[in-house]
């Protein structure tokens, strides 16, 4: 069935402010740790002070004379944890599979070994700190050159990439690196967990309810309907909150234990050490091209560090093999083990850290031909994505590179090196390209319309802050013909159906489908009971007479002002609500048929003032493809946060893990260096409208990650043509420049 | 944290008795003042410093901003950063004050901080605030795993064997450059001391950065008034633009006379273990032409006893840019 509701209205593409905005500027939005409850108990973690080796003894005497304190529990008394079976269709899944206390085996600094339980959070701090371990210590490797330990991996290969490259008559060989990251989400990670005896009701701050009640629960050893997830606001994830973390399990095991409602926060350290982080990679980079500046070879091998039992891949070569034209292609992948904390997806996983690699060295290569870059993107261009051997569903990575320049006035650049200038500033101008996987995953909807003339949709997804409560109500209003005002949106709850994980930037193209789907049958239901209820208008009409528009069923030939309101139906045949379910399935699959991507290009400009050596970010645009924008606002809200994040990336983050010790040594807010508003210039941001319909009928993909990728190689770029320095280790510090 | 007892007190006497049972005035005091806690606190949570009294001096009568009689500025210990930042004549006359205030941490740390606190701010070494690791200043003879270990931020002057730790005041700097003198008042009765001689050297002792004994209480910071025709500039350096701890930073006060520099006084900070007066680079000015190649050669001076570290090498450099900027900055016509 084909809505028929009057596109003018619609509020699909249609910049729309956030439909929970007042509770959240109001502060009566309830985020995980503002749940509290009778008896509620607080706890907090002892964690490892070592990285590698065993725990001797838990001496908890002190600490469990402390005043207020309920208990110290570890190994020996927490209850039995299990760990989740890998499986390969991501049931439940989890990044750190052991679960907390497991053994006695110290693999990380932070591993949490035991938890202080008490009445405040202040007595718990105090009495973890009177827990004392002793460990049998040995020196861990948190060694920073990263080496594949157990062979490489070659992810994707065609033609023969080494001959090619000794053949080519230019060369580019160079290594990039990026440092280990940490999310440093707003909102700390935190676990209200309450056990009733049967059920447990776990508050969690997450990005996928369903996942963390599937985890939880296998780790509990309960059946996943005695346990449920809340998560109904996320202070931000950035993927740190994807996977359930140790914490989790502890606060839900000592509910158990205490028969109590148990809150956990995380401190801004711990964060740091045992809630994930994005690993750092090192990248070999050959590129062999004619010298016209076509392609003829490219390899990129990349390592990443993971933790000592969870093999965390960071798969750089994500868009290195379908990006541009090349006949002749290597990626290979390793991991190096450490003793840290297992590494989790970070915004734009393996795309990210590997377009600063690959982007870089096309910037490299275009100086060694002395062509513009943005004609070396230009000349190798491909038909087809070359990886898959499939078309492209839709690629508009040049128009995005034109329109950007257009805007940026890229025609005005000078090549040389330090030529430019502004207010007696170095200018350097830089660009790069941008790409994202556009899928869907399986999504199951429920959409009820009721006697009041308001709508309900409900799924297991969450709003990570993204403005997924808002997408959800534009597009039952614009299934429905209902203004969104009157459209509820319940989401944050394991127990509704089975929504998407938030990642890999999926969740509006996997729900509009299933919403649709939802509301025809609702719309399918309502006719019919148009037509069956004698005490409506239309009784006896043939149902294939009749449509709706804006909440109102009438004939198809007649106006709308003729008709009777969805509510007088309703009415009319004593019907409390209607309801409609409606799922998408998930687009995965080995052989896909077309090559489903996004794209992007940033152009950034950036002010070097040699004298004090004062190197900052000045102007930026950033054009992206990613089909139609349910929601404009929200969606430029994303992308300039990731270029915000990108400017992090490009020249402040960094997590150091101390070598003697293994501790990431700059845990906090002051000595991990993120952007400040004075860091961040006006941002512009342009959106190509292509819409494909493969993943959903207005063809929307997301756009949650792309604005982030690329963007640290456009600026590493633009400080080669300020400079004449060219950064391959991310950040770029002052000491780099300082040459 | 630990448990601790809370007093306030509104008397400046009864605050110095109720401190001077110490043993200690310097890391690891029993009993601590508490005015905006912007440091105490932190390091409180911390574990770092664990007193078990803290009395509270907010309602000492210590927060007015008074003129002297020869044009200087008496400066009550609990007048709050942003006070005195904002303050009109510490703008007009004392500028790079209020600069150096305003470089300083966030508008909401700086509405807590007090001008006493701001003097005893402690170091952020990484090693020194987190327990788990050896530290001198934190407990004497452990050890200085900064040294060979994260030092990309710390001191490469008035560094020792022990302790490389940098002082994190934006403010202390500028006061170094004015020259300002900290009234305290003890169980002895009150004193004034020059802030040169305030700060104390690490050396083998860096859990000892100053002067003060059990009982010491800040109560003012006395400004003589600039010689005329003094200009002055604040410049500080950092990764990011704002909220950021200096990697460098100069405080410079000059007077110029036909192009000839007559007096200069200058301090230089996130290069030292205490608030630097850069004695050298003031002496290679003294009666120098106010020139780029002079205040090259006068920062050459400053840095020539820079003892770096293996991260923070480039500390050196970027403190002698920094220095002939802020002098530029002084010196130009237009300052």
């Amino acid at each position: 069935m084909t809505a028929t509701t009057e596109k003018s209205n619609s509020p699909i593409g249609r910049a729309t402010n956030r439909i929970d905005g007042p509770l959240k500027v109001t502060g009566s939005a309830m985020y995980t740790s503002d749940h509290n409850f009778p008896g509620m108990l607080h706890a907090v973690p002892v964690f490892a002070t070592i990285a590698n080796g065993s725990i001797n003894k838990i001496d908890t005497s002190d600490a469990e004379r402390m005043p207020g304190v309920k208990g110290i529990f570890h190994r020996s008394n927490i209850g039995k944890l299990f760990r989740v079976a890998p499986n390969s269709d991501y049931n439940a899944f989890s990044d750190e599979d052991r679960p907390p206390f497991e053994d006695d085996i110290v693999r990380y600094y932070g591993q949490y070994v035991a938890v202080a339980v008490a009445e405040t959070l202040e007595q718990a701090t105090a009495a973890a700190h009177a827990v004392k371990v002793s460990y049998s210590e040995k020196k861990p490797n948190v060694d920073n050159k990263l080496k594949a330990e157990s062979g490489v991996k070659v992810e994707s290969e065609r033609g023969d990439a080494q001959k090619a490259y000794d053949a080519a008559a230019i060369k580019i060989d160079e290594t990039y690196i990026t440092p280990a990251e940490t999310h440093n989400v707003i909102e700390l990670h935190s676990s209200v967990a309450v056990f009733d005896g049967t059920n447990y009701t776990l508050y969690e701050t997450t990005q996928g309810v369903v996942n963390h009640r599937n985890v939880l629960a296998q780790m509990l050893g309960v059946e996943p309907e005695s346990v449920k997830v809340i998560s109904k606001f996320l202070g931000s994830g950035f993927g740190g909150k994807i996977t359930p973390w140790t914490h989790s399990a502890i606060a839900a095991a000592v509910a158990r234990k205490l028969r109590k409602p148990i809150k956990i926060v995380i401190t801004r350290k711990m964060a740091f050490q045992s809630a994930g982080h994005r690993p750092r990679t090192e990248q070999r980079v050959r590129l062999g091209a004619d010298s016209k500046g076509n392609l003829t070879s490219l390899q990129h091998d990349y390592v990443n560090h993971t933790a000592m039992i969870d093999e965390y891949k960071e798969e750089c070569g994500e868009c290195t093999k379908y990006l541009y034209s090349c006949p002749n292609l290597r990626i290979t992948s390793g991991l190096a083990k450490r003793h840290i904390g297992t590494p989790t997806p970070f915004r734009g996983p393996g795309a990210v850290p590997g377009l600063f690699a690959t982007e870089s060295a096309l910037d490299e290569l275009a100086i060694k031909l002395k062509m513009d870059p943005l004609q070396l993107r230009i000349i190798n261009e491909p038909v087809k994505d070359e990886g898959l051997n499939i078309p492209f569903a839709s690629r508009n990575l040049i128009d995005c590179f034109k329109t950007g320049a257009e805007k940026f006035g890229w025609s005005k650049r000078d090549p040389r090196v330090g030529s430019m200038k502004r207010d007696g500033l170095k200018l350097g101008w830089g660009l790069a390209g941008a790409s994202w996987i556009a899928e869907r995953w399986p999504a199951e909807v429920a959409v009820e319309l009721r006697d009041d003339g308001t709508a309900k949709v409900s799924t297991g997804t969450q709003d990570i802050g993204t403005g997924t409560y808002t997408v959800l109500a534009q597009v039952l209003s614009d299934k429905l013909g209902i203004a969104l005002d009157k459209i509820e949106v319940v989401i944050g709850d394991s127990t509704l159906p089975p929504g998407p994980l938030s990642g890999g930037s999926m969740v509006t193209a996997s729900l509009i489908p299933a919403v649709s789907k939802a509301a025809d049958k609702v719309i399918g239901t309502l006719l019919n009971a148009a037509v069956k209820t004698p005490e409506a208008k239309y009784f006896d009409v043939d149902q294939k007479e009749m449509t709706y528009t804006a909440g109102v069923v009438h004939r198809k030939n007649e106006p709308a002002s003729a008709g009777i309101s969805f509510q007088k139906i309703l009415s009319a045949g004593n019907f409390k609500f209607i309801l409609g379910k409606g799922s998408s399935s998930s687009t995965f699959t080995d052989k896909p048929k077309e090559s489903k991507h996004s794209y992007g290009a940033h152009f950034v400009e950036v002010t070097w003032q040699e004298e004090i050596a004062r190197l900052r970010v000045s102007r930026v645009v950033t054009v992206i493809d990613a089909g139609k924008i349910i929601n404009p606002k929200a969606g430029r809200n994303q992308i300039e946060g990731a270029v915000v994040m990108g400017i992090g990336m490009a020249l402040f983050e960094q997590t150091h893990y101390e070598p003697t010790k293994g501790a990431p040594l700059n845990s906090n807010l002051a000595d991990y260096i993120v952007p400040v508003n004075a860091d961040v210039p006006d941002l512009e941001v342009h959106f190509l409208e292509f819409p494909n319909k493969q993943l959903n009928e207005y063809g929307a993909r997301g756009i949650g990650e792309i604005g982030l990728a690329g963007f640290a190689a456009a600026t590493a770029n633009a400080v080669y043509h300020a400079t004449g320095i060219r950064i391959r280790e991310l950040p770029i510090k002052i000491e780099d420049l300082l040459r | 944290m630990k448990l601790f007892a809370f007093t306030k007190t509104a008397e400046i006497s009864e605050a110095i008795k109720n401190a001077a049972d110490a043993e200690t005035a310097q890391q690891g005091a029993h009993s601590r003042f508490v005015a905006g806690g912007t440091t105490l606190l932190d390091l409180m949570k911390l574990n770092v410093e664990t007193p078990d009294k803290l009395i509270d001096i907010n309602r000492l009568d210590l927060s007015k901003i008074e003129t002297t009689r020869d044009g200087g500025l008496s400066i009550g210990a609990l007048v709050r950063n942003s006070d005195l930042a904002n303050h009109p004549y510490v703008k007009s006359h004392f500028s790079v004050l209020s600069e150096a205030l305003l470089a300083g941490a966030s508008a909401q740390l700086r509405n807590m901080a007090t001008t006493g606190g701001n003097l005893l701010q402690r170091t952020r070494c990484v090693y020194f605030r987190d327990t788990t690791f050896a530290c001198n200043k934190r407990e004497p003879g452990s050890g200085c795993p900064a040294i060979e270990g994260e030092n990309r931020t710390l001191a490469i002057l008035g560094t020792s064997d022990s302790c490389i730790a940098t002082n994190p005041s934006d403010m202390n700097v500028a006061l170094m450059a004015l020259d300002a003198t900290i009234k305290i008042s003890g169980m002895k009765g009150e004193r004034e001391v020059p802030i040169a001689e305030f700060y104390r050297l690490p050396g083998s002792t860096p859990h000892i950065e100053n002067v003060l004994q059990p009982g010491d209480l800040i109560t003012h910071v006395v400004l003589k008034a600039m010689p005329a025709g003094s200009k002055s500039a604040y410049l500080k350096l950092r990764d990011r633009a704002s909220y950021e701890f200096a990697l460098a930073s100069a405080a410079v006060v000059v007077q110029v006379n036909s192009g000839k520099i007559t007096g200069v006084q200058m301090a230089l900070g996130g290069v030292g273990t205490i608030p630097w007066r850069a004695a050298e680079a003031e002496k290679v000015l003294a009666g120098a032409s106010a020139t780029e190649d002079n205040f090259r050669k006068a920062a050459e001076a400053a840095l020539q006893a820079a003892k770096p570290q293996t991260q923070n090498k480039f500390k050196v450099e970027l403190s002698k840019r920094c220095i002939v900027h802020a002098l530029k900055t002084a010196t130009s016509p237009t300052a």
